[in-house]
């Protein structure tokens, strides 16, 4: 096994980004912590097998998603893909296009996306099913390509590029919905 | 949008192959073109690139401080 030391000055780094994704895949605060201590007593146990000088944040991501998608989704997932529907491209800034109200040095657009709070923006990626939301962390959150992605997840890359564009476009339809919730944005005239 | 609607169409097809840093050079190259020959390509895409900012940043956690610990005292139970 690995001196704790060493394994502890490597990996402890990436505890807040496998936290944030630990919180987005559980949605509960308490799976989410058993799944981020799971995840590093597995890393550790595992960690001689971790080749040095490859991208660790991503063998960690890949520890995290297994002990979820084994341990702690949901039982009743629906993996169909077809289960979200999908919208067109630029769904949300072709909805917000056009809106008057825009102050010097930046436009009415970037005003309504600095109004959506924290909580929106998160409840609207928990609003996604299981496999789109887990895409869209790993590429919008943690910035992971499509082919670090596709290892993580065990996918094609093409099934990665797939469910990260619906995802986003989904996320965009989720944002318009708060937004027009709360008045930042308004229907569409006829 | 613009003039040559073809390239618009095909601009926002590739929208997050390009925002992702996913394309050839050479495609690369034509839509940087197109986006600054198409100022509503343009504004698009700058809208695009900056709600992937705001959704990574706020999305992020903080780490409950007794995790830390938890982790650490696991480890040493190894």
């Amino acid at each position: 096994m690995a001196d704790q030391a060493t394994f502890e000055a490597q990996a402890m780094e990436f505890m807040p980004s496998l936290y944030t994704a630990a919180l987005r895949m559980t949605r509960n605060p308490a799976d989410a912590e058993d799944l981020v201590q799971e995840t590093y007593l597995k890393a550790y146990r595992g960690f001689g097998g971790f080749e040095q000088g490859t991208n660790l944040k991503a063998w960690l991501y890949r520890i995290l998603t297994n002990t979820f998608i084994n341990s702690y989704r949901s039982k009743k997932r629906r993996p169909e893909e077809s289960d979200i529907e999908d919208v067109e491209d630029l769904y949300l800034y072709r909805r917000l296009g056009g809106l008057e109200g825009a102050t010097a040095g930046q436009s009415a657009e970037d005003q309504v996306l600095e109004h959506f709070t924290e909580s929106e923006i998160k409840e609207a990626l928990d609003s996604l099913p299981e496999q789109f939301r887990i895409a869209v962390l790993l590429g919008d959150v943690e910035g992971f390509s499509y082919k670090e992605i596709a290892e993580i997840l065990d996918i094609p890359i093409g099934t990665v590029m797939s469910r990260l564009h619906r995802g986003r476009r989904a996320l965009q339809k989720r944002l318009y919905e708060f937004g027009r919730q709360r008045g930042l944005v308004v229907e569409p005239q006829g | 949008m613009a003039e040559d609607k073809g390239d618009c169409v095909e601009a926002a097809h590739l929208l997050y192959h390009y925002l992702d840093g996913e394309l050839t050079t050479e495609r690369r190259v034509l839509i940087r073109q197109h986006l600054d020959d198409c100022p509503p390509c343009g504004q698009a895409f700058e809208f695009e690139a900056d709600l992937r900012v705001v959704i990574a940043q706020k999305c992020r956690e903080q780490v409950p401080p007794e995790l830390v610990e938890r982790v650490r005292k696991a480890l040493g139970q190894e």
